[in-house]
């Protein structure tokens, strides 16, 4: 297999409310995306190398036994200069990336936020509450190492996060999210169209929808239905209104609400309840408290599905929990190792979801950036691979 | 859909920006997030030097990038052709002076292992600075 490369970030779609690269800032992240690309596909796979070929038979040989979980490994890995020196170089590009993205929204912070209530004027496609409480997982870190996370606004109106957080997202992606790096969304739209063509979603509830990267496809796929979205971060919603304003799709509205409180929205008001990549940043407690108030507002018949990165399960090995866990210390994602302990099918019946209703499938991004250049095989870049774990179900007729 | 969302202002009014003028993008560009930093080499000192040569490496990228996209809009415009840059052999001149900076810009990036050899050849040069000050007290 040649060397694939990442496609250039002038590729992405430049939407009214981007914001402006200048041709430095534009390299710097086309090296740092290609920076990434070499790291995850040539230096990577060396801890798998050197887990299998050292640190496990030197642990097999001074405890008599293999790794009882995850965390054994990583106390051992930790040793090895191979992984140091892998995952010194990952944090290091995330916060070059961090840092990167920042310098060019912030220094263009008013512009943005004023290019985003432009595109608003005279719409209703934003509904922010005042006072709203942030929830606390939300409050407690810095989600991907975002400083301010998806919630911080330096000043009224602001979006430069949410910006950040748009025009980014392709270096840590290498791209391969697509040109409105939506990936995922139109996965799961298509995935939904194919899988159940009788199908016609009138409400769909996009839960944790931050920008409306995957929400916008779902719109699109379903025209006749009203998509809402709703996050916690009011640039988040904000900027996710304005893009999809700037992008034609109408059927669409963006509401600050917190999921495990959804007052807004009536008992049954869904037909389909969508999440996705949302669940591994909420909370322990949080988690149930959601599940019961999808199974709230989801119409008995409807649908509820969450992409997510794959469960820890027995089969899966314990070198790929460890290093799948990674991104919840190091990339401060702290949940997700807890949420992919949990079991799926348990998490449904909270939805209302019957375990003969349960479902889970793989999904792999439909990325329009392609162009056959890329042969569809993907080095596997635990928790940074364009390729998910659906799960869900049907809620109970009755 | 419900719409009862108390003082819910669509379209995001925005007049005034109070706080928008004390954005401070060189410095909030860096902010760290939260939760303590990570070090994964054995010595962190290292891992913070590594930081600053892989910024450093991004800047050479972009520099690149930008020399290419000169080198290709000048040939667009028929000023020059990059064959010719593949091609181009310096006179006597141009080499001198090349390679004069290549010499300078080699001695900035190694002065100080430059200096730990000189420390090594000149010990008597490597008196501490405290004792120095004690000395030239008595001067």
């Amino acid at each position: 297999m040649s060397y694939q490369l990442p496609p250039v970030w002038t590729e992405l779609k430049q939407h009214a409310v981007f914001p402006e690269f200048s041709h430095d800032e534009r390299a710097r992240y086309n090296f740092l995306a290609n920076l990434n690309r070499f790291v995850s596909t040539v230096i990577a796979p060396g801890n798998q190398l050197a887990y299998s070929r050292r640190v496990e038979p030197a642990f097999v040989k001074e405890h008599g036994r293999s790794f009882a979980d995850r965390f054994e490994v990583g106390e051992a890995m930790k040793k090895d200069p191979v992984y140091q020196m892998w995952a010194a170089l990952r944090r290091s590009t995330m916060e070059m990336r961090q840092q990167n993205g920042r310098a060019v929204v912030l220094r263009q912070a008013k512009e943005l936020a004023q290019k985003v209530a432009q595109e608003l004027e005279g719409t209703h496609l934003l509904q922010l509450q005042e006072n709203f409480q942030v929830p606390p997982y939300l409050t407690h870190v810095d989600n991907h190492l975002m400083p301010g996370s998806y919630h911080t606004e330096y000043f009224p109106g602001d979006v430069s996060n949410a910006a950040n957080y748009d025009s980014g997202l392709f270096v840590t992606s290498g791209g391969m999210l697509g040109s409105l790096t939506d990936g995922g969304g139109r996965a799961i739209a298509a995935w939904v169209k194919e899988t159940y063509p009788n199908f016609h979603p009138k409400q769909i509830l996009d839960i944790g929808c931050g920008l409306g990267h995957n929400t916008l496809p779902i719109a699109q796929a379903f025209p006749d239905a009203q998509v809402i979205g709703i996050d916690a971060g009011a640039p988040m919603l904000r900027y996710g209104a304005a893009r999809a304003h700037a992008l034609g799709i109408q059927n669409v509205t963006f509401i600050q609400a917190d999921a495990a409180n959804m007052q807004a929205f009536a008992n049954e008001q869904f037909d389909w309840v969508q999440t996705t990549m949302f669940l591994h940043e909420t909370g322990g407690k949080s988690i149930h408290t959601i599940f019961a108030e999808i199974n709230r507002v989801l119409k008995k018949g409807g649908l509820n599905l969450h992409i997510e990165q794959p469960q820890y399960t027995p089969e899966m090995s314990m070198y790929e929990q460890f290093m799948r866990d990674w991104d919840a210390y190091y990339n401060a994602e702290p949940y997700w190792g807890h949420m992919h302990d949990l079991q799926p099918q348990a998490l449904m019946e909270e939805a209302g979801v019957p375990k003969d209703k349960f479902m889970q499938v793989g999904v792999k991004a439909i990325n329009d950036l392609d162009k056959k250049k890329q042969d569809g095989k993907v080095t596997e870049d635990y928790g940074r691979s364009p390729i998910w774990n659906v799960f869900g179900g049907w809620k109970a007729e009755k | 859909m419900k719409t009862e969302l108390s003082g819910s202002h669509a379209g995001g009014s925005i007049q005034g920006n109070p706080g928008a003028d004390a954005v401070n993008d060189i410095v909030m560009a860096g902010n760290k997030s939260k939760g303590g930093r990570p070090y994964f080499l054995e010595d962190p000192a290292v891992e913070r030097v590594l930081n600053i040569a892989m910024a450093i490496a991004t800047e050479v990228a972009v520099v690149h990038e930008r020399m290419d996209t000169i080198e290709r809009l000048l040939e667009s415009k028929g000023i020059l052709s990059r064959q010719d840059i593949e091609k181009y052999v310096p006179d006597e001149t141009a080499a001198e002076e090349r390679q004069g900076w290549h010499a300078r810009f080699s001695a900035r990036i190694l002065r100080i292992v430059q200096q730990e050899v000189e420390a090594v050849a000149h010990p008597e040069n490597n008196t501490p600075m405290r004792t120095i000050a004690d000395e030239i007290n008595e001067m």
